[in-house]
């Protein structure tokens, strides 16, 4: 690896940096041969495409982003749901990347244009005060998000909110999405880096069942270039090894049973549910509904919402050659899509995974092109 | 995102927290972090919410990680800076 490369990382220790990546080539090494593994996290894949680390990585070692962006996995039929909403006449809030995502056939920006009220908010507590300000009207949030956002949602819940809000639950589980993972025999990932952040609220713990069950080594990681390079040497040792066990290379961050209030309060306002995901399909307890105790917050109880006349699956993304669902199993790159770059950019989305700021396509389009094999040659 | 935004705590009314982001001041909710906060401390910023409560001693490692990263040379859009941005916008604003 040459010096420079490592200088051109902007890691703020170089030297440390490089022990990292011999670690890596030594255990790459004694395992002889490809292996994949996943991380399932936006902003890990921002941070290793905005420092081109997969440059640093041995040849052997292919690291994929699975189904790591909220929004991009929100289905199409959900965001229907939220644009049928705001066309009869309810004040839809939801966070900025959901905007501009399609449904089968609109996006609540779509909606907004059509006279529709849509407001983005960066916080359901903005939502709140919206649902205030307006007592007259009903003011819906529409929710996305894994885990660590539906402890926010769950948070107002359990607050009293105003008779006047609720919620349209997009939260999404992620643990589900990796089990999907794990069974799917084209996938083919051998190990995972787990987000440090969501792991703050879940604990590490969360995921022993998991590297039981599948025999794939976890490895919590946090978001510095080190940090995540740290964290695919331990799971390239464990991989060697031949241990299926969850290691916490965040433990400045994350500790071993999380926050239990947190976690208390979202099982009390959630319950895992089945669901589609966009382009991934049904994932068994992948959704987050809310629980019957919680149903005068539930849009979906509180509303008839008939997305008839706004659903057309003849439209769809995925209809029009998107590879989102692909690239989300880890099964293919941005770069095999042949919209990529030219019928679909950011200013002219085609697919999810172009709009969000966590979608891979996007990600690798900021950072130009195919960021990490243009680093390399 | 999944990042989070350290912040730092300037006043606390029950759980609504006053807080410092590089300059800008967000009120956030404190229902879940689960430490004591103190105004002073720093936490950890997730959709309007303190998730955690940064140990004294990890402070420097944290802001510097964030200095890092909002540090975009070129005027070419950054996501991971743009995604911190609007990370310190999701606090209400300050009333
Ligand atoms: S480049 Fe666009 S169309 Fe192709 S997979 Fe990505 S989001 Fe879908």
């Amino acid at each position: 690896m040459s010096k420079d490369l490592f200088q051109e990382l902007k890691f703020r220790d170089p030297a440390r940096a490089r022990a990292l990546a011999q670690a890596l080539a030594r255990n790459m090494d004694a395992i002889g041969r490809e292996v994949a593994v996943m991380h399932v996290c936006g902003s890990h894949e921002q941070a290793i495409a905005r420092f081109g680390l997969r440059a640093v990585l041995p040849p052997t070692l292919r690291l994929v982003m699975g189904p790591g962006c909220p929004v991009c996995v929100t289905d199409g039929p959900e965001v229907d749901e939220a644009v049928a909403l705001a066309l009869q006449g309810v004040r839809v809030c939801t966070y900025g990347d959901m905007l501009r995502l399609p449904g089968t056939a609109r996006s609540l920006a779509d909606a907004q244009a059509e006279g529709g009220e849509v407001e983005v908010v960066y916080s359901i507590s903005q939502a709140i005060e919206l649902a205030q300000a307006h007592p007259a009207e009903q003011v819906v949030f529409f929710a996305s998000g894994f885990e660590t956002t539906a402890v926010a949602t769950a948070a107002i819940a359990l607050a009293r909110p105003p008779e006047n809000f609720s919620v349209l639950s997009a939260h999404k589980y992620v643990p589900a999405a990796m089990d999907l993972v794990a069974g799917s025999k084209e996938t083919r990932i051998e190990g995972y880096l787990a987000a440090g952040h969501a792991a703050i609220i879940t604990g590490w713990e969360i995921f022993e069942p998991f590297a039981r069950r599948t025999g794939a080594p976890v490895v919590v990681a946090g978001f510095e270039p080190l940090d995540i390079l740290a964290a695919l040497v331990k799971l390239t040792e464990l991989l060697k090894d031949g241990r299926p066990e969850v290691a916490n290379v965040y433990p400045r961050c994350v500790t071993r049973e999380g926050n239990k209030a947190a976690q208390a309060s979202l099982w009390k306002v959630f319950q895992p549910a089945s669901g589609r995901w966009r382009g991934i399909g049904e994932v068994p307890g992948g959704n987050l509904a809310l629980t019957p105790a919680f149903a005068h917050v539930d849009a979906r109880r509180r509303f008839a919402i008939d997305t008839g006349p706004v659903r057309d699956d003849s439209a769809a993304a995925e209809a029009r050659g998107c590879l989102c669902g692909r690239i989300m199993l880890g099964l293919a790159t941005p770069d095999h899509c042949p919209l990529f770059g030219t019928a679909c950019l950011p200013e002219s989305p085609v697919g999810a995974c172009m709009v969000s700021s966590e979608g891979q396509c996007r990600i690798w389009h900021t950072y130009g092109g195919v960021p990490d094999l243009r680093q390399v040659g | 995102m999944c990042l989070g935004v350290p912040g730092k705590v300037v006043a606390i009314d029950g759980l609504d927290a006053t807080v410092d982001f590089f300059g800008v001041r967000k009120q956030l909710r404190l229902d879940i972090v689960d430490e004591p906060v103190a105004v002073g401390d720093y936490v950890l910023n997730h959709v309007g919410f303190a998730i955690r409560r940064i140990p004294p001693e990890e402070v420097q490692e944290t802001l510097a990680l964030f200095d890092q990263i909002l540090d975009v040379s070129g005027a070419k859009e950054d996501l991971m800076a743009a995604d911190v941005r609007n990370e310190m916008a999701a606090g209400k604003d300050r009333r």
